[in-house]
């Protein structure tokens, strides 16, 4: 197993502040926005960039909750193993609302197709928009695409991307590994 | 990555802790669901569930129906009262025949101890056991413990005294199983005609006082006579068993503590408890039947996902 370097913390830094630039452009004051981090790692990024919007930019209450999509993904007994669950917390009303769900890699769309049927269990929102740190280029199994991405990523199907995050991991940096 | 130590869900017996653990851990998970404006998700679309009852139940029944129905399996009901059991058919043929209908998972009640272990050796499906005579009925067992652990925080350490029909009760069973097993301290009380000869080698202890009984506990679970397994007189009147087992609220105010009345259902209202004590703010039972719809998602969701 070896692994290189993608993204150092420094840059995670500067791209965490571009895409909170990116949404403030299209959310302003996010009164009618709400932002759902997708468990287990999307919760991570979805927390960083709310606190970068709340201390950097001053956007106050911005609504945040996690969505956890295992009892929807489309995996079900087809692995080795029991799909563990995670908790989702949305303790507000997403109907009408602009939700983006963020996610720290998007690889196949297959979890994400999955976060958009259980988003619609809270309701009918306005529109969905996507959000994530890695956006690994021609492995989509389905049509769908990031509306702010991190970085681009060439990876073959036998390399994994691993995003750490300081909190959880003890560093912010993104690797490809290769098994 | 954890999964269950079994395939079925047998009794209490077969289960170890990290097995009730994982069960309560999903069960959390589906009780936030439940509660949500859309209850279902679509995780067992490709399953299939037969619900075999061959003895009578409204709570459970249902309760499974709809813990299937929240996970999107196809379900299928089977009653023994309108059936070709009647015509003479056996246990393992019924249950054959409906299988070969392409059914991934049985759910079945019983009258004859261990009727699921056997099933489980001679067919090709997972079972899970509603409920098997006087023998075992785990998924009670678990939602009880739940309940427990939903309203004092933790099961391990509490003391929790079991009244009524010991003799005749497969939840008493399974309730001293799992209790023991998350580490409990369990006392049965009843008349000592309706408590099982060896109930100690199971490690719970006989309190013939009722209000002893209640002065030590911090849960109580009220079960119910069962009259339909009685083929002798166990007490002289069901007057006298409520004067001395009877739990009602004179009682339960005298004591120095506000414990915890849990009953698995159905009520025999005046007889075990008065309407008072069903009803009060002390009484867990309704919350245990809400409980019931996420345990029995969380046990059939894990059986689900080892079905090859």
């Amino acid at each position: 197993m070896s692994q290189k370097v993608l993204l150092s913390a420094k840059e995670i830094h500067i791209i965490l502040h571009r895409l909170a630039c990116q949404l403030l452009e299209n959310h302003l004051d996010f009164s009618n926005t709400v932002l759902i981090g997708i468990q287990p790692r999307g919760i991570f990024l979805a927390e960083r960039l709310t606190q970068i919007l709340n201390e950097d930019y001053g956007i106050k209450n911005i609504k945040l909750g996690s969505l956890d999509i295992t009892f929807y993904r489309d995996d079900f007994r087809r692995g080795d193993k029991t799909l563990e669950a995670n908790a989702t917390k949305i303790d507000f009303i997403v109907e009408d609302k602009k939700v983006v769900l963020i996610d720290d890699v998007l690889y196949t769309g297959r979890s994400i197709r999955a976060a958009l049927t259980a988003i619609q269990s809270f309701g009918r929102p306005l529109e969905i928009e996507l959000l994530t740190l890695i956006d690994r280029r021609f492995s989509r199994h389905l049509p769908i695409q990031p509306n702010y991405r991190g970085r681009q990523v060439d990876a073959i199907n036998n390399e994994k991307v691993k995003v750490m995050w300081e909190e959880n991991d003890g560093e912010d940096a993104v690797y490809l590994v290769r098994i | 990555m954890s999964e269950l130590s079994v395939n079925h869900l047998l009794g209490i017996k077969y289960l170890n802790k990290k097995d009730i653990e994982l069960i309560f851990e999903t069960a959390d998970h589906f009780k936030e669901v439940i509660n949500r404006s859309i209850k279902k998700v679509p995780t067992l679309r490709d399953i299939t569930i037969a619900n075999i009852f061959f003895e009578n139940s409204t709570r459970t029944k249902l309760s499974f129906e709809l813990a299937e129905k929240r996970l999107s399996a196809d379900v299928i009901n089977f009653s023994a009262s309108q059936s070709s059991v009647k015509k003479g058919e056996t246990l393992i043929d019924t249950v054959n025949n409906i299988l070969s209908m392409k059914v991934d998972m049985v759910v079945m009640r019983h009258p004859n101890p261990g009727a699921g272990i056997f099933l489980s050796k001679h067919v090709k499906a997972s079972i899970v056991n509603a409920g098997d005579g006087a023998h075992e009925h785990p998924t009670q067992a678990l939602l009880d413990s739940y309940s427990i652990r939903e309203k004092l925080g933790d099961v391990g350490g509490k003391n929790v005294v079991i009244v009524g029909d010991i003799l005749h009760s497969r939840v008493a069973l399974s309730n001293i199983f799992a209790l023991k097993l998350q580490g409990a301290n369990v006392k049965v009380c009843g008349p000592k005609t309706l408590i099982p000869k060896y109930i100690d080698t199971l490690g719970v202890e006989v309190e013939t006082n009722l209000n002893k009984a209640l002065e030590w506990c911090d849960v109580a679970n009220m079960l119910r006579v069962q009259n339909e397994r009685m083929d002798i007189s166990y007490f002289p009147t069901t007057r006298e068993y409520t004067q001395q087992f009877g739990v009602n609220k004179d009682i339960l105010d005298k004591l120095d503590k506000e414990i915890v009345i849990m009953h698995p259902g159905p009520i025999n209202r005046g007889v075990e408890i008065t309407s008072d004590v069903a009803d009060s703010g002390q009484s867990i039972i309704l919350d245990q039947v809400e409980n019931g719809v996420a345990i029995r998602m969380a046990v059939i969701y894990l059986l689900a996902s080892k079905i090859k």
